[in-house]
């Protein structure tokens, strides 16, 4: 029997089987997206970093930020609330699912609603703008690119959501969902990165 | 590369916000750093040489045993040197800046792990040596590019060394001697084995043998062109010729130099022009290939020449990492011993 037909009938026998089973495609792809987004957040922060205290005219981080707190305790209140949904969903409870799940999109609404109001302060009242020195290039490239990964993140939770209030949720779904929660993990840990790095090391 | 292209990606991004929100990262007048700029390219740059460099590696790892009629010397240490050249190459990127002037801690930290990158680069080309060590070699065209590829990459990597010392890199830095390395990794190592792929692989894609006369043709003229023009090149750059510009003042013994360089263009010219050659005559009249022309291992060559369209009508069960050997050889299987 040749090697080809060998194969092709099935009779290839190269010795005993283990089982192997292997993870599951939509966690190998979030930890790399991870990794990849780590690497890229990293840049920006460094960039930040180079250029504390580099400006060349104001307005200056202690004369115009404030620590963000609420806003902040918010969005690392919406990691456990994911988390109370996750479990919520494998346990088969979508009723207590969609009322966690609702508050994480609310928790995640109430951040970029303290963004933006934040960012409206600095650009009409303290006319900080990303041209006007290193500290505004830097401060809404990278607060922005996070603001950018939190709406991200806040459509794709509002879309489970709609999907969960049209009844289409249920435990099959858990996996899938998971793996977002993962992302949204994700987002707060760089916002603590984002926080200490602009609100406390830069002012 | 997960790793290595999201730096060019984020600096990128920041140089749109320069160009078009009037942003200042790299804005001197601003405050900005082009240095910054160059460090942002140069993370993703040096790892992008390595992730360049990697498949020419496994054309290698492919290529060598099959034409020593050997098993892969050491194959556990190949792939902790491939892991450790991975994560090391992301620590290098500043020995392409060492004329910008950096702290001596900084030189030296880069020199240091430059030098590092260079030991388990050696373990490889120790162990593709240990491959064919005794090995029943057959000198097919594939396997003569691999062998040069070997000398060369060797060379590539000497002249790598030389420049990760930071003192001589500012005598040489932006010289002919610095096109004269990289082109002996792009040309010398990674084109030498992409050319040992197709003269490997083209018989199973197509169906038809590569004339191994026109293979040889091929391989010796763009062999000799090759070490015309950067053997040459190396000379050219430690005599002072800079790079990136296309004349010099005659008569300060860069004439002929540059004179040797330019003819070696036309022997590679020539060889590539018998490649081509080569592949129309034989997809239109060449020699079957039959399934397995080269006697391999790998499961590539149980299936007909070309491919079927699927992939395998049941999934093959794979033991060991010659599968095929096991297949041909029922009574001495590879996977009693791995």
């Amino acid at each position: 029997m040749s090697a080809a037909s060998a194969i092709s009938t099935g009779a290839m026998n190269l010795g005993p089987v283990e089982p192997t089973t292997l993870p599951s495609r939509g966690r190998v792809g979030i930890v790399i997206l991870i990794l990849t987004e780590t690497v890229f957040f990293s840049i920006f922060v460094a960039a930040y970093v180079f250029y504390i205290g580099k400006s060349l005219n104001g307005p200056m981080p202690k004369d115009v930020l404030a620590p963000p707190i609420l806003n902040t305790i918010c969005l690392l209140s919406s990691s456990i609330t994911i988390v109370l949904a996750m479990r919520a969903l494998q346990a088969g409870s979508i009723r207590s699912f969609g009322i966690w799940w609702l508050a994480t999109l609310a928790l995640g609404g109430e951040f970029m609603v303290g963004t933006a109001m934040e960012w409206h302060r600095l650009i009409y009242t303290e006319h900080l703008t990303i041209r006007t020195n290193l500290f505004g290039t830097t401060y809404y490239s990278l607060v922005g690119l996070h603001a950018l990964h939190v709406t991200i993140g806040l459509i794709l939770i509002l879309l489970v959501m709609v999907f969960t209030m049209l009844g289409y949720m249920d435990r099959r779904h858990a996996e899938r969902t998971d793996v977002l929660s993962w992302y949204w993990h994700f987002v707060d840990a760089v916002w603590v990165v984002v926080f200490i790095t602009v609100y406390i090391i830069g002012r | 590369m997960c790793v290595a292209l999201p730096p060019l990606s984020a600096a990128q991004i920041m140089l749109l916000l320069d160009r078009f929100l009037g942003a200042h990262f790299f804005d001197t007048q601003a405050g900005g750093s082009a240095i910054l700029w160059q460090h942002f390219f140069w993370i993703f740059g040096h790892p992008e040489v390595y992730i360049l460099v990697f498949p020419a590696f496994a054309f290698a790892n492919e290529i060598i045993p099959v034409f020593s009629r050997k098993v892969i010397f050491g194959y556990s240490v190949m792939v902790a040197a491939s892991c450790a050249i991975a994560i090391i190459s992301l620590s290098v990127w500043a020995h392409h800046m060492f004329s910008v002037g950096m702290a001596p801690a900084g030189n030296a930290f880069f020199a240091a792990s430059t030098m590092l990158v260079s030991v388990p680069t050696g373990i490889k080309i120790f162990n593709w040596i240990g491959t064919m060590w005794g090995g029943k070699i057959r000198f097919r065209v594939p396997m003569l590019f691999s062998v040069a590829f070997l000398v060369q990459f060797l060379i590539a990597g000497l002249t790598g060394i030389m420049l990760g010392v930071a003192p001589f890199d500012w005598q040489l830095t932006d010289t002919y001697f610095v096109v004269a390395h990289f082109h002996y990794v792009l040309i010398g190592a990674i084109i030498f084995m992409i050319f040992a792929a197709i003269y490997y692989w083209f018989p199973k894609a197509t169906g038809k043998m590569l004339s191994e006369r026109l293979g040889k043709w091929h391989f010796w003229l763009f062999l000799i062109g090759f070490h015309m023009t950067f053997d040459t090149m190396h000379f050219a750059g430690m005599r002072g010729m800079p790079r990136r510009i296309y004349t010099y003042q005659p008569g300060r013994g860069l004439d002929t130099l540059n004179l040797i360089e330019s003819v070696g263009v036309i022997f590679q010219a020539a060889g590539v022009l018998i490649l081509l050659i080569n592949v129309i005559r034989s997809i239109r009249s060449g020699e079957p290939a039959g399934d397995d022309p080269w006697d391999a291992w790998t499961l590539e060559w149980s299936t007909s020449s070309p491919p079927p369209e699927y992939n395998f009508a049941t999934l093959p069960v794979v033991r060991s990492r010659r599968p095929l050997w096991d297949l041909k050889h029922p009574e001495d299987p590879d996977w009693k011993y791995e």
